[in-house]
Formats: C-alpha cells, structure tokens, sequence
C-alpha cells in the first residue's frame, strides 16, 4: 500500500501496482544494481593513486586505445553499410529479401563464442577469404575490428529501417517536382530525416563493441599492447587475482558505458521528436 | 542534370502521368543495382559466410566426428547444463518482464522514466563485469564469501553463479518486449473487465496475458537464445570444470584451444542451429506483433 500512496500520480480502479512495482523493484535490486553497486564500494576501498595506477598503466591505456578505436571504426561502417542495407530492403525488390531480412539479425541470435570461431577460420591466413586478402586479419588489431563489424551489424539497420519506411514518398515527390536531382532528395530531404536513428544505431553499435568480449578473444591474438582488449584485460587481472585492479578498470568502462547510455536515450527523444514533426 | 528523369520506354507505354511521378522518386537501374550488390556484399562478408563456415567446419571430418563430439560425456553435461541455466533464468526473467510492464505500462507514477533506464542497463553493461559483479559479491573475497564457506555454499565457480550471470544478461528481453506494446493498448479493457466485475487475475489471465501473447513469446524467444549463448559472464563466473561447470559456449572455447576444431565447430553447430530456429521463430511472432501493433493504432485513431 505504500508504493501506491507514495508514488502513484493519479488513483487507478486497476489492482496489483504495489505488488508489480514491488516485485520489480526487489528483482531489479537484487540482480543489477546491489551487484552494480558491488563494484563502485569495492574501488572505494583503494587510494586514488593505486586506482590511478590501476586504469593508466601502458597495458591498459593500449587495450582502451584499440578498443575504441576498433569499436569506432567498426560502427562506422555499419552506420555506411547499415544504411544500405536498410534502404535496399525498405526500397527495392530482389530475391530471397526476407530471408535476408531474416538473417540480419543473425548476430543477436548467435552466440558470440559460435562467431568468434567462425570469423578465426575464415579470416585465417589459409581461411575462405583471409587467403584473398593482401594483410593479416586473425590474431591482428584488423581481426578484432571484423568481429566487432559482425556484432554491431543489426543495430544500424533496425534503428534505420522502421524510419526509412515512414517516410513520407510526398515529400520525395514535392522535391522532385522542384527540380531537385534524386541525390539532392535524398541528401536534403531523406537523410535529415533518418539522421537520428542513424546515429542512434551507430551509437547502440559503439556501445555493444566496447563491452563485447567472446567473439573477439578468439580472433584477437590477444597480444598485450597490440591487440588486447579491454573486457579481456578485466579477465587476466581477475585470473591473477587482482580483484581491485580488475574492479578499477570495469569502473571506468562501467562510467564510460552509462554516459553512452544517457546520449543514447536522448538520441531517442530527439528521433521521436524528429519523427513525430514529419 | 536532367532532374525530372524521363520515363523509360516501359513506363511510358504504361500509364503516362502515373509512371512519371513514380520514376521521380526511383533511382536509376544501375544506382539501384550497386547498392543492391554492395549490401549484399558486405552481408554476405559478415554474416553469412561465418554462418555457413560453422556447419562446413563442423562436417569436414565427417559424420562420425560430428556425432562423437555432440555425444561424448563432458559435451552432454554442458549441453545439460546450458538448458538448466536457461531454464531457470527465462521464467525468472519473464515473471520479472510482467510485473515490470503492468506497473510502468497502466499506471503513472513517480520515478517511471528513471525505472525504464534502469531496465535498460545490463545491455550496456559488459558481460565480462557482468560477471564481475558477482564474483564481487559471492565471491571467496566478497561480501558474503566468508558466509557461504561457513555454510558449504558455492556461488561462484558453481551453477547458481553461472545462472546468476545469465539472469543477468537476458534482464531486459521480456520487458522491453512488453511494455510498448502494453502501454499503447491503455488500460480501458482491463477497466472494462474490472467494472464487469472481474478480479485481479480473472482480469490478467482473460484480458492482459491474451492481449500480449505474441510479444511476450517474441521476448522470450530472444531472452532464451542469449542464455544459451552467454560467453563472457558466464566464463568469469564459471571456473571451467570439466563436467560440471562448463556451458556450451564455454566447452566450444575449451576444445578449440586444444586445437580439436572439428569437434568444436561441432557443438558451435548445434548452437547456430538454435539461432536459426531463434530467428525462425522471431520472425513468425514478428509479423503477429506487427500485425497487432497495427490493430492498436488503428483502435486509438
């Protein structure tokens, strides 16, 4: 009884919000955030020169360097690819579109560790495309970069096509009949309003490859200073039973991911506002 | 540049004006054929050969292979442990998902958009902290590792913390399934239900549970593929006993660094089988959610 009479804004004749809001609460307390909070209390406990050590070693600073490096250029080209792959199945017609369709979202589907192995053998020097190529991609910087491309691949083209397939073709026609080329519609016109979900996606995808760890390790190499990645750093440092070490850099990753997470959400509203005025 | 593009010979036998306001917002054949070719390209780059590459690895070595590698002792304990984890995690999870959204979907409150970010955030979390956390806690060193020895307990480097790591990673499925779709159907039926004189659960199981079926199963379907397929938070809680503590993803880990590669991308298959299976399925529900998200606009219109 409480919850309702404390938060509840407006009386409601429908039962059970104490017990759901409670339930939620409770499960929610207990699964994320005393867990979450676990983290913040345990690096209360070192001196801010030790915590400081623990997040600038050379080590560490390398793997943030390709970490947000490779997730950045990864979600990049998603956001290009993304972008052409959402137009093409919004726009046009070609065989087996569903089924394409379909398996975009294969990398929400398939599990990391299934992709990880999968992305070694063909981009192995000997593998199916590796062979083709002219540089090394497994167990290179290069290799971590095209599993974090295969990760983010849904995000761009599902953030991107539910807007693609709202627009508004009159407006596409009333900037033909003005005498605008087909590419100035689509850079005056279509883009503007795809804009924030394009970046929303790029920004899920950016998150996603930051944190991601089992498609990576296997085709990484895991070289340190070359091509180790932050969530495998935390893993090393925990196997060495550096606990306050390991805890100070998910820390920082943890900060670096909730402020993504706020961008995230305001580039949400901006995308419904954007929506809802076309 | 010519920016009203004439019609070609085709259109123009057909309907004159009608073919010509259709062209004006087409591409060229050759512009639509390159961007056609180029996503293709990259899909098939990306997604479709690692896809195809899991079941030619898994049967290079032939049928005998395969079949051993899915049915030797260790392999079958991690399949078993695998459906135990996610046994147990996707109903808690979806318990969770429901009461979640019946609070934030019917009624208003305070503090709700603070409740739906918090929802959010073991996505952007990663796995390997995910993980983490709970050895923080439950852990030898942790806050109530001391307890848990006194008492013979394990947690961490057992199965309630590899469940725990997938409760944790497959949070949010059912619920943010649920709730968009809940509040955009309002509350007037469950009032309808209640001023007829239903109860609570008469109301919930009759009303409610009917209206969101198709959204509550797609929520599943995917909570479920993600605890079958976790990698990094269950590997940081998991501890790699053979046997005991290893999940499929985490035994696919362990052959492939003893170089058995067959038998890796065996169970790696039976994996990606699950995820085709997943994205089957998805995309049934899908066209039903599509379909009753439309039936709800076209209600409040």
């Amino acid at each position: 009884m409480l919850l309702s009479r404390g938060l509840l804004k407006r009386h409601s004749v429908l039962p059970g919000f104490d017990l759901a809001l409670g339930f939620a609460l409770l499960y929610i307390s207990l699964i994320v955030l005393i867990p979450l909070s676990a983290a913040f209390l345990k690096t209360f406990t070192m001196t801010w020169s030790a915590f400081w050590d623990a997040v600038s070693s050379p080590r560490v600073v390398a793997s943030y360097r390709l970490t947000f490096g490779a997730s950045f250029a990864a979600a990049a080209l998603n956001a290009v690819f993304g972008l052409i792959v959402a137009w093409v199945l919004v726009r046009y017609e070609f065989p087996f579109k569903r089924l394409i369709d379909a398996l975009v979202d294969l990398p929400f589907a398939l599990p990391t560790a299934v992709a990880g192995i999968a992305l070694t053998a063909i981009y192995a020097e000997n593998g199916w495309i590796g062979q083709w190529l002219p540089f090394k991609v497994s167990f290179t910087p290069v290799g971590v970069f095209v599993a974090l491309v295969f990760i983010g691949v849904p995000f761009v083209v599902r953030t991107v096509q539910p807007v693609l397939e709202d627009v508004n073709r009159e407006l596409e026609e009333a900037a033909a009949t003005l005498g605008a080329s087909r590419w100035q519609t689509f850079a005056k016109v279509i883009l503007p309003i795809v804009l924030p979900a394009l970046l929303t996606g790029f920004a899920l995808a950016f998150a996603r490859a930051l944190g991601e760890y089992g498609s990576v390790i296997f085709i990484a190499g895991n070289m340190p200073m070359i091509s180790e990645i932050t969530p495998l750093l935390i893993i090393t440092k925990l196997e060495q039973y550096d606990y306050a070490g390991a805890t100070a850099i998910a820390v920082v990753m943890l900060v670096i991911s909730f402020v993504l997470l706020l961008i995230i959400n305001s580039l949400q509203t901006w995308a419904r506002k954007r929506q809802g005025g076309v | 540049m010519n920016t009203l593009v004439l019609p070609t010979p085709d259109q123009a036998a057909g309907a004159g004006r009608a073919a010509v306001r259709q062209s004006a917002t087409t591409e060229a054949p050759w512009v639509r054929r390159l961007l056609i070719g180029l996503a293709l390209a990259f899909l098939t780059l990306f997604l479709f050969v690692p896809l195809v590459a899991v079941f030619f690895e898994a049967f290079k070595k032939g049928w005998d292979v395969y079949l051993a590698a899915i049915v030797e002792p260790d392999a079958r304990s991690a399949i078993a442990l695998t459906l135990l984890a996610a046994a147990i995690s996707v109903p808690m999870n979806l318990v969770f998902g429901i009461s979640a959204a019946w609070a934030i979907a019917k009624f208003d409150f305070r503090g709700k958009n603070l409740l739906l970010t918090l929802i959010d955030l073991p996505f952007s979390v990663s796995p390997v902290i995910a993980g983490l956390i709970y050895v923080l806690v439950f852990g030898l060193q942790g806050w109530f590792g001391g307890w848990l020895q006194e008492h013979d307990l394990k947690v961490i480097f057992a199965v309630p913390g590899i469940v725990l790591a997938t409760v944790f990673v497959t949070f949010p499925f059912v619920a943010r399934e649920l709730i968009p779709l809940m509040q955009a159907q309002g509350v007037e039926q469950e009032e309808a239900a209640r001023v007829l004189g239903a109860s609570g659960w008469q109301m919930f199981w009759r009303v409610t549970l009917p209206n969101v079926k198709w959204a509550l199963l797609y929520g599943v379907i995917l909570c479920n593929a993600r605890a079958m397929g976790e990698f990094g938070a269950v590997s940081v809680v998991s501890g790699h006993i053979r046997g005991q503590t290893n999940t499929m993803p985490l035994h696919i880990e362990i052959l492939y660094n003893e170089y058995q590669f067959a038998a890796a991308f065996a169970v790696a298959s039976l994996l990606a089988l699950l995820a085709l299976v997943t994205l089957g399925l998805k995309y049934v529900v899908e066209q039903r959610v599509k379909g009753q998200k439309r039936a709800v606009g076209d209600r409040s219109e």
